[in-house]
């Protein structure tokens, strides 16, 4: 027999390597998300302007991230990246690589999508009066479609972060990663260890990702409100 | 002299803070048609969404055919079978066809008979000349058309009262003659309406009495005819010269 | 690229490919029969099973498909519960897919407009008259996008199931690459298989919303 599973927590450093892997996913995450969404405002921006051929390609490069999954392209980026460019890097670099170009093309769709929702003649008074195309945008369009992005961005977010549970499949050692090799280290010892791990772990991220979620659909519901003012 | 059909007694109503309906009392008379005027915001749609449930009143009492009505769901559902209702917006179910619209109410709120039911649809559809729509869904109809075959809707119930809100206001000036005619025609009938409009010839030709409403407040009560040549107030004189009459 | 590589392992991504629908076809149907019951007893506002429903999305959007599978899978049979890997992958679908079908739903059944609503007290209909005659027909077709979005997501997230060694697409694919190292071959055609899937179903899918829009409201 063994001792019941949630010891493990207070076994030597286990806690601790847990949290370091959380930090691991965390950070990944958030790179991905600072980075892609800054390249995701661009992209969004670009798509709406009227130049046919940056609006397909963009769009290519969209639907290629919509149509494979994400672990598909860890493995395409983690195998063939190196071979085509002649450099090796970190597992952990490329997933901050994968993620950032995965948010990027989101977040183009959520920029686009708030930009052109915005109505024709606000478009077209603020052409009346002389504004350039960079005025507009920046006087007209974005104000009045920020509202509309922003809790669509934080259920992005959302979704970045859960997605970094695939890093442990190219070797970022994540969370999860540590809580496999905790349950390895400790399976004479705790027959239900996989149990507590995992299921602590289901619980960090619901910890993480519920406040989020909480958040973008109280400025959702407050975005509508304000909309009809 | 017969008992009013309709009968509002001190009806008060308020959205939170904001008092929208101030002791308003009036009568119906059985056969007549009241008609209410007013400018936007003067709460001529609230009131008449009161009289079938659809707004809730906090004061005041409302008597229909003899009853009080007592407001519960149950109440409710039961007198809009009398008391029908036409909106401004048209609204058929999509998912159905022109005849399933009307049929709706008939068959499975007043539990009739589907045939009997289906005759008196067609025949009231012929009266509105939409018979040939039967079998078509609400998407195949111009607004107009649809807005004639909600009346029928309406009337399949054979209710005793009929409310129309600003009826003929989202329709295109050329359809919304073919509608006030049906409505005329129903007051020759002498069915007993209420009807809240801004077509103010339609009013003239139809209303045997004006109640002419401002800031949720009966103004003026007057017979149909003084109205639009004599006004009581001051108030309704300029309402009637900014509509040009 | 070498294609008589590409063309030996045809099999093989066949097969792949018919699990991964397989997989796919049963955890979607589950998951949108138990997200249109939770959309109904959020709408109906069940006393306790509504606060039930609404822990359970909440658990389940804000959790990784990968971890609910590994606790299903590694972490239960430590407590007596055992599923087989297949099992776990349906399972765990249809717990994250039922969700974000429920949300589906429940956004459908919110969108139908409010004079609609009174048209139908107006002629007298009961709540349930009205459920059944008016907001559900029309609840359900407002949610087609969103149930569209959902089926494409969903078998995205079945090459998951890699992870408990299902021989399903993304899994062939790895296998292949440990075995031979073929690493363009397998990762193009596995791409091209998902693609396969997912173009000509993304197109389908916009026709049925369109259909159903034009259906329904006319334009």
């Amino acid at each position: 027999m063994g001792h019941s599973g949630i010891s493990i927590f207070f076994e030597g450093a286990n806690f601790l390597r847990l949290l370091g892997g959380l930090y691991v996913s965390a950070k990944i995450a958030f790179l991905s998300i600072f980075f892609g969404g800054i390249l995701g405002i661009v992209l969004g921006v670009l798509r709406t302007l009227h130049n046919p051929l940056l609006r397909l390609l963009l769009r290519l490069y969209l639907e290629f991230f919509r149509i494979v999954p994400t672990i598909v392209l860890l493995f395409l980026f983690y195998y063939i990246l190196p071979q085509s460019f002649n450099i090796n890097y970190k597992a952990d670099t490329v997933g901050t690589i994968v993620f950032s170009l995965w948010m990027a093309a989101e977040m183009s769709d959520i920029v686009r999508g708030a930009l052109i929702s915005v109505p024709m003649h606000q478009v077209e008074s603020g052409k009346a009066i002389g504004l350039s195309t960079v005025q507009l945008y920046r006087y007209v369009l974005v104000p009045q479609s920020v509202h509309l992005m922003i809790p669509a961005t934080i259920n992005l977010m959302t979704r970045i972060i859960k997605t970094t549970s695939l890093l442990l499949l190219i070797s970022v050692v994540d969370v999860i990663n540590v809580g496999q090799q905790i349950i390895e280290a400790n399976s004479h010892r705790y027959q239900d260890g996989a149990f507590w791990v995992y299921g602590f772990i289901f619980i960090l991220y619901f910890i993480l990702c519920y406040p989020l979620s909480r958040l973008a659909r109280r400025l959702e519901r407050r975005g509508k409100a304000g909309a009809n003012g | 002299m017969a008992e009013p059909l309709l009968k509002v007694e001190h009806l008060k109503k308020s959205y939170g803070e904001k008092r929208v309906l101030e002791d308003i009392s009036f009568e119906v008379e059985e056969g007549s048609v009241v008609v209410l005027l007013g400018p936007s915001g003067s709460g001529k749609s609230t009131l008449i969404r009161c009289l079938n449930g659809l707004e809730a009143f906090q004061g005041g009492t409302i008597m229909f055919n003899g009853e009080t009505v007592r407001p519960s769901p149950k109440n409710w559902r039961r007198l809009r079978q009398q008391i029908g209702m036409v909106f401004q917006s048209y609204d058929l179910f999509p998912n159905m066809t022109v005849l399933e619209n009307i049929l709706l109410g008939a068959v499975k709120v007043q539990k009739r008979k589907r045939d009997e039911a289906a005759r008196q649809a067609m025949s009231l559809l012929k009266e509105v000349g939409m018979e040939q729509y039967a079998n078509a869904y609400p998407r195949q109809l111009s607004g107009g058309q649809k807005q004639r075959v909600a009346i029928v809707r309406a009337l399949e119930l054979n209710p005793k009262l009929m409310l129309f809100d600003e009826v003929t206001a989202s329709l295109d000036p050329e359809m919304v003659r073919g509608v006030l005619e049906i409505i005329l025609r129903l007051a020759r009938e002498k069915m007993t309406m209420i009807v809240v409009t801004h077509e103010m010839n339609f009013a003239r030709q139809i209303g045997d009495k004006i109640l002419f409403l401002e800031d949720g407040k009966i103004l003026e009560e007057t017979p149909g005819r003084q109205f639009f040549t004599k006004p009581q107030t001051e108030r309704a004189k300029s309402f009637l010269e900014s509509m040009d009459f | 690229m070498d294609w008589t590589v590409v063309q030996n392992s045809l099999p093989m991504f066949e097969k792949g490919l018919w699990l991964t629908l397989r997989l796919s076809f049963f955890g979607i149907i589950g998951a949108g029969v138990l997200g249109l019951i939770c959309s109904f007893i959020q709408y109906f506002k069940v006393p306790v099973l509504r606060k039930l429903v609404t822990a359970y999305v909440e658990l389940s959007r804000n959790t990784p498909l990968l971890i609910q599978l590994f606790f299903l899978f590694y972490g239960l049979p430590q407590v007596g519960i055992k599923f087989s890997a297949e099992a776990c992958g349906i399972i765990g679908i249809i717990f994250l897919g039922g969700s974000y079908m429920a949300e589906g739903f429940s956004g459908g059944l919110a969108g139908v407009s409010k004079t609609q609503i009174e048209s139908g007290l107006a002629i007298g209909l009961s709540r349930f008259q009205l459920a059944r005659y008016v907001i559900f027909p029309q609840g359900l077709m407002l949610s087609v996008p969103a149930f569209a979005a959902n089926v494409i997501f969903l078998i995205k997230e079945t090459s998951i199931f890699t992870v408990l060694a299902i021989p399903e697409l993304t899994n062939t694919a790895l296998d292949l690459i440990g075995m031979y190292y073929n690493t363009n071959e397998y990762l193009f055609m596995l791409v091209v298989a998902y693609a396969i899937i997912l173009i000509p179903l993304s197109i389908l899918l916009t026709w049925l919303e369109k259909k159903v829009r034009y259906g329904t409201f006319g334009n």
